[in-house]
């Protein structure tokens, strides 16, 4: 008998265990829709590409687009601007990474044009909007843009280079589809 | 078991319902003859408060639900049309926008009551633990309330919290886009705060039903920490505290009153009564007064924590600062086993006395701290007062029984008092 109840008793303990698995499985697959329409409807997704023209832009102005609910940075940078972004020893950078490749899709019929630095202008660290988009805006001690928040700064290739962000400005995937017009996304 | 607690009621209705469904008896065994000890200050009022400021945001916040509009481009405008044209709209938004205020003031100062007094040591932890979940529920619930006006605060105070997440390594930003349901805080976003804002509340009040049911399976605690041990410790809760409640209840009422109407917006921030706009952030982003400790806590961190000798980071400083945050309330979790004293009550505990008014001014401290900017002697008095904060709990709490020697614990509750005269 002794043996016959521990059998059972085993029996019934996988039973609990093998009803109480697939009860979890059904759980999770009952929970996945939910957790996954939390995410980026497909209109919210669709609003990911925006066509900018940025023609009447001169050399040292900046505009900025929306993308994605996101505001972008669009500069047409001086010389002065990239020869120090690129004067930089990557051993300087908290996120090191080269001016080139920062600027490598502004790019049209093979012709590179490191003048145009875009980027998604939202600060690393917590999001604020950094300030250097206008003239009379503070640039920051590296000629290029300053978070009011929380005081980072970023160069004129958008690159960390003091305070608490972690990263560059990101750069957005983006193509120039003639030399005046640029979409992004 | 219940029908053998029931109370025989004169009313012949009461009696009738009571028989099938023993409310009134719980109710009276639970609030008229429930033995509470005879020696609450006026400090043990603000349970009930509390309790009184959650139904008072419930009521209110369902009127302001019906003209209230979530959606980005209406939501701002709704707000505004409470204010000047909905029937006493702008009494019950004021009564609501400052009534999570007046929640906060009597849970933060039902907390440091329960650490003075030791009320969250044994067999009070699950209790204490509740409370702390009530807490979490509380802050999610205030922080989403105040994204629903889509002012400029709302917004850009919400960007910087749900950052908070992305700070996670590998999953964060998945999980920031999940939060948003977008690529920024946007309507998805709004939308989904509010459904929750109107949830949260109701799963509060079946969190405070456990922590009211565990109360009153251990009893409540005192200002001497020691338990009742004959009927002359004790006296019913009605008459003698429903009185006492209700006097305090009254005080504080005048003083809320007082706020929703003269003082309105001194609590709030001017810049959320300009629209949101995703385009400009504020000068400073400052989050309301009940988040400014924790707040101060989460930019103490300003270095990153590198493997040595290489430049890989480990703990950035963005993930150390969201570490720091979440470990400052999860400190309060672990109370019941930090502190290693039997004796409950900072009366009979000369330091522990001390340090919990070092703790208070220093949580004062960060609270000052958390709406100045971030730079220059502010940083380093913030990572001072953060330190001190820490101390407290993970220092003090375990090694101060080792060195500090208690006063004599009265032998009675009844004794005390009586000898008090």
């Amino acid at each position: 008998m002794a043996s016959s109840s521990e059998s059972d008793s085993s029996r019934r303990d996988f039973l609990y265990l093998t009803a109480g698995a697939m009860g979890a499985v059904g759980v999770a697959c009952a929970a996945y829709p939910l957790v996954q329409s939390m995410n980026p409807a497909a209109d919210t997704l669709a609003l990911s590409t925006t066509e900018v023209d940025v023609s009447q832009l001169k050399e040292g102005q900046s505009m900025t687009v929306m993308w994605q609910g996101k505001p972008v940075f669009i500069r047409r940078r001086t010389q002065q601007e990239i020869d120090e972004a690129r004067a930089t020893p990557m051993n300087d950078l908290k996120d090191p990474q080269s001016d080139q490749d920062r600027v490598k899709q502004s790019a049209f019929n093979g012709t590179q044009m490191p003048q145009w630095l875009i980027m998604v202008g939202v600060c690393t660290h917590l999001g604020c909007i950094p300030l250097g988009q206008k003239p009379t805006d503070p640039h920051g001690n590296y000629d290029g843009w300053f978070c009011p928040c929380h005081g980072s700064q970023y160069d004129s290739s958008g690159r960390i280079r003091q305070g608490p962000a972690p990263k560059n400005l990101a750069v957005p995937p983006y193509q120039f589809t003639d030399a005046g017009h640029i979409k992004i996304g | 078991m219940a029908s053998n607690d029931r109370v025989d009621f004169k009313n012949p209705v009461i009696n009738w319902i009571d028989e099938r469904l023993p409310l009134f008896s719980l109710m009276h065994k639970e609030y008229a003859a429930f033995p509470t000890p005879r020696n609450f200050n006026y400090w043990w009022n603000f349970g009930a408060i509390a309790t009184v400021m959650l139904i008072v945001m419930i009521a209110t916040g369902i009127f302001l639900a019906m003209y209230y509009t979530p959606s980005t481009d209406r939501a701002f405008t709704s707000v505004e049309r409470i204010m000047r044209d909905v029937n006493w709209g702008w009494m019950i938004r004021y009564i609501h926008m400052n009534g999570a205020s007046m929640f906060f003031i009597a849970v933060y100062i039902h907390i440091f009551r329960g650490v003075y007094y030791g009320s969250y040591k044994r067999p009070r932890e699950l209790l204490w633990i509740l409370g702390v979940i009530i807490l979490l529920l509380m802050m999610a619930t205030a922080f989403m309330g105040y994204v629903l006006p889509w002012g400029q605060m709302s917004f850009w105070g919400a960007t910087v919290i749900t950052n908070l997440f992305s700070a996670i390594p590998v999953i964060g930003n998945a999980i920031v886009t999940w939060l948003w349901g977008g690529f920024a805080v946007d309507n998805p976003t709004l939308n989904r705060f509010y459904a929750l804002h109107y949830l949260l509340p109701f799963v509060i009040v079946g969190v405070v039903v456990l922590h009211v049911s565990a109360l009153h399976i251990s009893g409540s605690n005192n200002p001497l920490g020691i338990d009742p041990k004959t009927p002359k410790d004790t006296v019913p809760f009605h008459p003698y505290y429903t009185a006492k409640d209700g006097f305090g209840l009254t005080l504080f009422f005048l003083f809320y009153a007082f706020v929703v109407f003269y003082a309105p917006n001194a609590l709030g921030d001017p810049d959320n009564y300009i629209v949101a706009n995703p385009m400009a952030t504020p000068q400073h982003i400052v989050p309301e007064w009940y988040f400014l400790p924790f707040y101060a806590i989460l930019r103490t961190f300003t270095v990153d924590i590198h493997i040595p000798f290489t430049h890989i980071v480990l703990i950035s400083s963005k993930l150390g600062g969201v570490i720091l945050m979440f470990s400052a309330i999860l400190m309060l979790l672990l109370m019941p086993w930090l502190d290693r004293s039997p004796v409950r009550s900072a009366v009979f505990r000369p330091i522990y006395k001390l340090l919990f008014w070092v703790l208070v001014i220093d949580c004062c401290v960060l609270g000052y701290l958390g709406g100045k900017p971030p730079e220059g002697a502010y940083v380093i008095v913030g990572q001072i007062a953060t330190a001190l904060y820490f101390m407290f709990f993970l220092i003090a709490l375990p090694f101060l029984p080792k060195i500090e020697k208690t006063r004599p614990l009265p032998k009675s509750i009844s004794e005390a008092v009586l000898n008090k005269n």
